[in-house]
């Protein structure tokens, strides 16, 4: 017989043991899934994982891409961390993402052709309003009206993706594209532009501010009164109360944070890597951005490790389409492989396994 | 524009369809809610339900098979939920998220060979003389098989929650776990089964999106059809007959919108497109806003974790 005994106190080994067996699980699912798929379950794990760092032919092209891809990951998943750790969920970074990127696009867009040292500045501060502005929606909702804010943020992930097809067919759309849906790019308008820092590393500004929120959050959370709110509401609500931390203001400041760094996100894709304003801008960072979240345990430097690994799955899932023919979604279904295990891993954590007969109190 | 493109009768005939996928989940996940269990995993139920339906009734090609094998999906995928959530104790708000993640993979990856394929075709019930009723016909007698199951699904939930011991140990369950574990009730068997009952009418619905409403197989066509489904839950207050009432009012709400893009409106098609997503919101709200009310008739476990100690 066995029963789960629940422990006085989570298990430290286990809260750091839990995420590296999840992603050994998943390496070992994955491969089966994998093998059904008619491919060798070690060369496709080996192409995921290794060759994208260390294959003298892709490494070249492929390493850079890992900071360009971890850096909006990172960014997301340290605002939504912050909601999280407090029980406030915020799932709709996906949106926050493309409204941040719209905003921080139409500021570019409105100073073209003009080279000033401002522009640059002044979109960062766009996107980052316009993904603060689009989760104070849920926010006010869920502090005025008591409306879940789940549901909200999620559903408005599908306004905000109406939103930019709207943008891209319509207002934003370049005068000099031919009729053709999409915004001017920005890699033409150096003003606007979010270049790589050092070439050929991938390094740009999105993933300096990525490393910077993650310093930041490591303080607020250690240091800060806020962080210890934020810690003390998730794990005793009634008592962060008594202590006279005040529910809405939480609300507001982790929806606020989350979504802000969210379109940081978003107008540092679309200033840099993406270029442009168009129909599929987004590819899905928002939503796996709660992967890394809980992958990294909801801690800062954890997903900075986990922001690296999923952006390498990301990179490496891509490599094994081209090498090997596996699907795209194939690499969807096994990120959410590893969320799977790694909650499941959990009740380690929170619980000791015993065997044996109960014995009889 | 010209609104008077725009026939009621077949705009109602037509919002029944366009509810129906919405109203399979939701009284599935309503069931689930009212056994103190949040599966915010429809989404990915109805898109692994989707493809199975497809995939199964591609193969055999019969469109009630395919029915059959869309609901197996659906609760295939949510007993992974079960599992994780009543044995392991893992969050449900996480695991849920993390169901609808892996539901839009797993489905796109078993989807890859049926893009483009045309499904075989659900045949309308053909009354003799009622379905040619007019008015009535339309709007009553000529639908598809599956539009009459999901209203039985509604009444047979509404009966089994209010009249039956079923209901009555399934609510139990609902609002305090303990005590119902205190009486002997199987809690954790009770909400598993809750659980696979909504994975079923959640890929039944999803099924229905793919084989019938649409009907092809394209990657992540629910389109947050079952985020709705949970909205619509909350609006109706977890009652079953305001189920049926919310998913028939947002049906309408997208088939007019479509409606009105067809007959050449003046407002641009993504702002059209993106109205019943804003509706729901504008639902959610006004029903949430009564705090005391609302409290008052969501299941008292809800979401909780239920682990007993003895």
């Amino acid at each position: 017989m066995i029963r789960l005994e629940k422990r006085p106190e989570p298990s430290r080994h286990w809260a750091y043991a839990t995420p590296v067996l999840a992603v050994i699980a998943t390496m070992i699912a994955g491969g089966a899934m994998f093998a059904a798929l008619g491919n060798d379950p070690l060369v496709a794990i080996r192409t995921i994982f290794w060759d994208p760092l260390f294959n003298e032919q892709f490494a070249a092209f492929s390493r850079p891409q890992l900071l360009v891809k971890a850096g909006p990951l990172i960014l997301i998943a340290i605002g939504l961390s912050l909601g999280f750790r407090a029980g406030i969920w915020n799932i709709g970074a996906e949106g926050q993402y493309i409204v941040g990127a719209l905003s921080g696009a139409g500021v570019a867009l409105a100073f073209y052709p003009l080279e000033a040292w401002f522009v640059f500045p002044l979109m960062v501060l766009g996107g980052a309003l316009g993904g603060w502005a689009w989760a104070m929606i849920p926010g006010i909702l869920r502090t005025q009206f008591n409306t879940n804010e789940i549901l909200v943020s999620l559903l408005l992930v599908y306004v905000a993706e109406q939103l930019m097809a709207s943008m891209a067919l319509g207002l934003m759309r370049s005068p000099d594209g031919g009729g053709f849906p999409g915004s001017r790019n920005l890699g033409d308008y150096p003003a606007a532009y979010n270049d790589e820092l050092i070439a050929g590393t991938g390094m740009h500004w999105g993933v300096v501010a990525a490393f910077i929120a993650v310093i930041f959050a490591y303080i607020l959370l250690n240091r800060h009164i806020m962080g210890f709110n934020i810690r003390l509401t998730g794990q005793a609500p009634r008592a962060a109360r008594f202590s006279g931390v005040k529910p809405k203001m939480l609300i507001l400041f982790c929806l606020g944070v989350s979504g802000a760094l969210a379109g940081l996100a978003g107008l540092f894709e679309v200033a840099g890597p993406a270029g442009q304003v168009t129909i599929d801008f987004n590819v899905g960072y928002g939503f796996t951005a709660i992967i890394v979240a809980f992958l990294g345990r909801l801690h800062p430097v954890g997903i900075l490790l986990a922001g690296l690994l999923m952006a390498l799955t990301y990179i490496g899932g891509e490599l094994a389409q081209f090498m090997l023919g596996l699907p795209a979604a194939a690499i969807q279904a096994f990120q959410g492989m590893l969320l799977f295990f790694l909650l499941a891993g959990d009740v380690l954590t929170n619980y000791r396994i015993r065997v044996g007969r109960t014995e009889v109190a | 524009m010209d609104l008077a493109s725009i026939d009621p009768v077949l705009l109602i005939a037509a919002l029944m369809v366009a509810a129906t996928p919405i109203l399979l989940a939701a009284i599935g996940e309503l069931v689930v809610e009212k056994a103190g269990v949040l599966n915010l995993g429809v989404e990915g139920m109805m898109i692994t339900g989707a493809i199975c339906g497809f995939a199964v009734a591609v193969e055999t090609g019969n469109p009630a098979l395919g029915f059959l094998g869309g609901a197996a999906g659906g609760a295939a995928l949510s007993l992974i939920f079960g599992i994780l959530t009543q044995f392991l104790l893992s969050n449900q708000v996480a695991t849920g998220l993390a169901l609808t993640l892996f539901g839009l993979g797993i489905s796109a990856l078993i989807g890859q060979s049926y893009i483009g394929v045309k499904p075989p075709s659900t045949t309308d019930l053909d009354l003799p003389i009622l379905s040619d009723l007019p008015v009535i016909g339309p709007i009553l007698f000529q639908h598809d098989a599956m539009v009459y199951v999901s209203i039985g699904l509604v009444i047979f939930v509404w009966y089994l929650l209010k009249s039956t011991r079923v209901g009555l140990v399934l609510r139990a369950v609902g609002e305090n776990h303990d005590a119902a574990h205190a009486l002997g009730y199987k809690v954790v068997r009770i909400r598993l089964a809750a659980i696979a009952f909504g994975g079923g009418c959640a890929g039944l619905g999803g099924a229905y999106l793919s084989l019938v409403r649409v009907p092809q197989w394209t990657e992540g066509m629910t389109a947050g059809a079952g985020w709705i489904a949970l909205a619509i839950v909350v609006f109706a207050s977890w009652k079953a007959g305001r189920v049926l009432l919310g998913a028939y009012l947002f049906g309408g709400i997208t088939v007019l919108q479509l409606n009105l893009q067809a007959a050449g409106m003046e407002i641009p098609v993504e702002y059209l497109s993106m109205s019943p997503y804003l509706i729901t919101i504008l639902v959610l709200v006004i029903m949430s806003a009564d705090k005391s009310r609302a409290a008052l008739n969501a299941p008292a476990s809800l979401g909780r974790a239920f682990h007993a100690s003895s």
